[in-house]
């Protein structure tokens, strides 16, 4: 019944056995207990659940765990080094970018891919690109500037 | 925006970053769903698939055979007292307060409703036992229109109640017949206040923790209120009220849905009663959709009576309110709150109410952020617009000759409020100035010029927050109170913990409860650990909700650190050895009047006090108080919000170009903080106005389960807002604060709709409703090209 896989998250290689229909998001949560990454939705539209999949942002509720075998995958977690905050946490905290921060983790991850693609990004570039994550406490007008900021900051260091 | 030098401030009024970030962007945030118990199983509730069936029998034994499930339980299983009660019962409406058993036992009258509990290993095995549950149903006919539900013929949702009525709220001025018939002229209009879903992007969910040994019971619950939730849990489960213990831990978002009691909680407190294990239950999106309460659906008739100079010398308001198949905790006092602003922010003290509350079959309605008091708003907002397009009015104009005037204040409104303070031309003077309303003509024209239609909307509104003193909810028939706790805990080396009734998820209260700390006792921000959501040690507390934390929790912390203070200076002054008449404040210390060098730090005096070695006669040792505050009345904030916008007219598609804000909450804590709610009020706001719906079809499905149906506004879908304030404070409390959480939402969707219908002005378009997705928009221009 059960698969083996191994997979690579922020940066520690994890072998377990899972069934085939379960989903990465939940093989993070339930079984690695990396509970920053949050569910909030059923149909892959709040992007509560965005985490990097080998460099890419994916929706880690559309992904099977067993596909994740064999690949790096980079979550909230995986942010911070060394108790210093990521530039993409800074900015979110220095722009009041959170309020009850259920949706921060994948907004943050949804946002650094943005950064890591488009470094320039307009504000309304930034918009376009976080469509698919859903906040319901900040009226996205200071995550933008969070984002803005985080851009600016990863560009100089 | 927050800099370092603000950041080092962090008392009363500086913009400080918060202390609550820290664990939400590393991802060490604590949700229910992240907690795990020793020996816990989980559960899925099987719901009705009809919006009205009778229920035949229920066959749970295939779901019990599969490998995993450890039980099925129904209403014949479940234990428990009674069902889910409602706090609600305004006096004089004739309310009926249906019985809502946790689990249904023979009807089902929504989409949604739980019939069954499966208890299994994992969700996915819980779920696999759902799918196996057989449920005999019966369909029955349905009804999810309130005004069809009132209607003659109507099928029934309780048998037992004849006419579908669940409440009426009614009112009259003395009067208001004569005021009414000696208006110059009458203007009549028809508003729909769609339903809605609160959608905080953390769904519900709980866990329920029965210790079989000492009957103590543990619920992890996603809420609003916690002490609300333990009390109604030992009533339902039949157990003692000091044996339940409430843990809330962090809330993904609340907005009032969940400021409520569900059946969710009692049935998984009662099934880990039944099974020895912990429950735990978390709530799926689409069974969200469903399963908890709904916002707003209701629908107004106006009738303005107004003399020639655009005043309103006479209203009636009729309405009727979608309560759904039974009432939640607050459901029947929801629409009691839109009765109490009908008149707004203008002085119309001749008004015949009448608020109508019907039961149908759909989810129960209940607090959503606002709560009545947005749909009153958006109403009396277009009305006066219709009034000033009626005689040729400006719209700013037309106000300003309704305002209630700040001589008046104290004002006594034709609805039995007190509103006490108000200064609504200020706010109206600098929006207009803000979002330049003398030049919008010539936007208007370059916008034509374009193939562009483009409006410009007011709202001038006033909201009741701040809830509530407790005589008054006692009046208006709510079974709980309205004061607020707080203890000041000062500890032998200085440092303070405050425990707080309130219930913060997303407020940032920890923060704004340090900054008045540091600003009323001298302790340093950081030196400030802020505590709440555990029933266990709390004293009880009455949550967040209706913008009241400030104002009601705020003001209690206020007077506990005003005792510990006074507490400090009588010890002060006896390690000193003066009288306490010889001492002065200096923000951070005792000290003798004129001498720094004979001084006490608060600090000092917080060790002093613990080792209580040289205690001035009859004080007690330790600096710590507690404040139970129970306000003198309401706060009312007020504001003016000004929306432009463009319309496509080959799409529908409305274009916000500018939205200005300028609110009034009295004197700000932090105004980061009042920025990201405000922020986050007008955008839910404009989510109602532009794209929210929940929709059932004529057969009672709910065809707005998802977010995919369900369009909750993205960051591309909303514009950026330009933020001002005036600063009125109240005279209610001692800080002269009033709420926030809730003003956007309350403003938004008016300004945006007679932004949309002033575009469309030029066309005849004299009213939208809301959602104005674009098909309705270009449907609205199509007609009135025709």
């Amino acid at each position: 019944m059960g698969q083996t896989i191994t997979v690579t998250v922020n940066g520690t290689a994890h072998t377990a056995d899972v069934e085939p229909r379960t989903l990465l998001v939940h093989f993070l949560r339930e079984q690695l207990t990396l509970t920053g990454t949050h569910i909030g939705c059923d149909t892959s539209t709040c992007g509560c659940c965005t985490v990097h999949l080998d460099g890419e942002p994916v929706l880690s509720c559309s992904v099977l765990a067993v596909q994740a075998d064999g690949c790096a995958v980079r979550t909230v977690e995986g942010l911070s080094e060394g108790g210093e905050l990521h530039p993409i946490q800074q900015a979110f905290h220095e722009n009041h970018g959170l309020q009850c921060g259920f949706c921060t983790p994948g907004m943050m991850m949804t946002a650094l891919g943005v950064i890591e693609q488009n470094p320039q990004a307009s504000d309304d570039e930034i918009r376009e690109a976080l469509e698919g994550n859903l906040c319901r406490c900040t009226g996205y007008q200071n995550i933008v500037a969070a984002v803005r900021s985080a851009a600016d900051q990863m560009a100089r260091s | 925006m927050a800099t370092m030098e603000t950041k080092a401030a962090g008392g009363i009024g500086d913009a400080v970053l918060r202390k609550e970030d820290r664990k939400f962007v590393t991802g060490e945030g604590r949700y229910v769903d992240d907690l795990r118990l020793p020996g816990m199983l989980h559960a899925v509730f099987v719901r009705s698939p009809f919006g009205h069936a009778k229920i035949n029998g229920i066959d749970t034994s295939k779901a019990e055979a599969l490998p995993g499930v450890h039980r099925v339980l129904t209403h014949a299983t479940l234990p428990a007292e009674t069902g889910v009660l409602s706090a609600s019962n305004p006096p004089g409406s004739d309310v009926r307060q249906p019985e809502q058993p946790l689990l249904a036992r023979d009807e089902v009258r929504y989409v949604g409703e739980p019939v069954a509990i499966v208890i299994a290993d994992d969700r996915y095995i819980a779920k696999d036992g759902a799918d196996l549950v057989l449920v005999d149903y019966d369909p029955l006919p349905v009804v999810c229109d309130a005004e069809a539900a009132l209607a003659d013929g109507a099928p029934l949702v309780h048998s037992e109640y004849p006419d579908n009525a669940a409440a009426t709220i009614s009112h009259e001025t003395d009067g208001f017949a004569e005021a009414m018939q000696g208006a110059a002229r009458t203007v009549e209009l028809r508003v729909v206040n769609q339903r809605v879903t609160p959608m905080p992007m953390e769904t519900r969910g709980c866990i329920g923790d029965w210790q079989q040994a000492t009957g103590e019971v543990t619920l992890y619950t996603s809420t609003q209120v916690a002490h609300f939730v333990r009390t109604f849990v030992s009533i339902v489960c039949g157990t003692s009220e000091a044996k339940v213990r409430v843990v809330t831990p962090d809330v993904g978002g609340g907005f009032g849905a969940k400021l409520n009691t569900y059946r969710e909680e009692f049935a998984v407190c009662s099934a880990s009663r039944a099974v020895g294990v912990p429950i735990k239950w978390i709530e799926d999106r689409s069974e969200n959709a469903v399963a908890t309460i709904h916002g707003r659906d209701q629908v107004q008739y106006y009738t303005a009576g107004v003399d020639e100079s655009g005043k309103v010398v006479a209203l009636k308001f009729d309405a009727i309110q979608n309560n759904g198949a039974y009432h939640q905790l607050l459901t029947p006092s929801i629409s009691h709150l839109t009765v109490f602003m009908v008149p707004g922010c203008y002085d119309i003290q001749n008004i015949s109410i009448r608020m109508r509350q019907a039961f149908t079959n759909t989810t129960p309605t209940d607090a959503y952020r606002g709560a009545g008091r947005p749909e009153a708003t958006h109403g009396i907002e277009r009305l006066m617009d219709a009034i000033a397009d009626d005689l040729g009015m400006d719209a700013a104009e037309v106000r300003r000759v309704n305002f209630i005037k700040p001589e008046q204040f104290p004002y006594s409104s034709s609805t039995g409020l007190v509103y006490d303070s108000g200064e609504y031309d200020a706010t109206l003077d600098e929006a207009l100035r803000l979002s330049d309303y003398a030049g919008f003509e010539a936007r208007r024209a370059a916008s034509e010029a374009n193939g562009k239609y483009r409006g410009i909307g007011l709202s001038t509104y006033v909201e009741v927050c701040g809830l509530a003193p407790s005589a008054v909810t006692a009046a208006i028939g709510i079974g709980a109170p309205g004061w607020e706790h707080s203890t000041v805990r000062l500890h032998p080396t200085g440092k303070a913990t405050v425990i707080t009734g309130t219930s913060p998820h997303g407020q940032g209260h920890a923060t704004s409860w340090s900054q008045i700390v540091q600003t009323e006792l001298g302790i340093p921000f950081d030196d400030v650990e802020v505590i709440h959501g555990d029933t266990a040690f709390q004293p009880y507390g009455l949550g967040t909700y209706g913008s009241r934390s400030l104002a009601v929790g705020g003001v209690a912390l206020y007077r506990s650190l005003g005792k510990v203070r006074e507490k400090a200076r009588e010890i002060a002054a006896n390690l000193l050895e003066c009288s306490v008449e010889d001492l002065e404040w200096t923000g951070t210390s005792w000290q003798v009047k004129g001498s720094p060098d004979r001084a006490k730090t608060i600090q000092e005096l917080a060790g002093a006090a613990w080792a209580a070695s040289s205690m001035p006669e009859g004080v007690e040792p330790v600096l710590e108080a507690t404040t139970f505050h129970d306000p003198p009345n309401f706060t009312f904030p007020f504001g003016t919000h000004v929306c432009e916008v463009e319309i496509d007219p080959a799409t529908g598609r409305i274009e916000i170009v500018n939205y200005t804000a300028v609110d009034d909450c009295g004197n700000v804590i932090n105004p980061l903080i009042v920025d990201g709610q405000v922020h986050g009020g007008i955008i839910q706001g404009l989510g109602q106005a532009l794209y929210e719906e929940t929709v059932y079809g004529e057969d009672g499905q709910m065809l707005t389960p998802t977010l995919v149906e369900y369009l909750v506004p993205s960051a591309a879908d909303v514009p950026e807002m330009t933020l001002a304030r005036t600063t009125t404070p109240s005279p209610s409390n001692p800080m002269g604060v009033k709420g926030i959480g809730e003003a956007g939402t309350i403003a938004a969707s008016s300004a945006i709709v007679n932004a949309a219908v002033d575009a469309l002005s030029g066309l005849g378009v004299r009213h939208l409703e809301m959602p104005m997705q674009p098909a309705r928009v270009w449907g609205a221009i199509q007609e009135a090209k025709a």
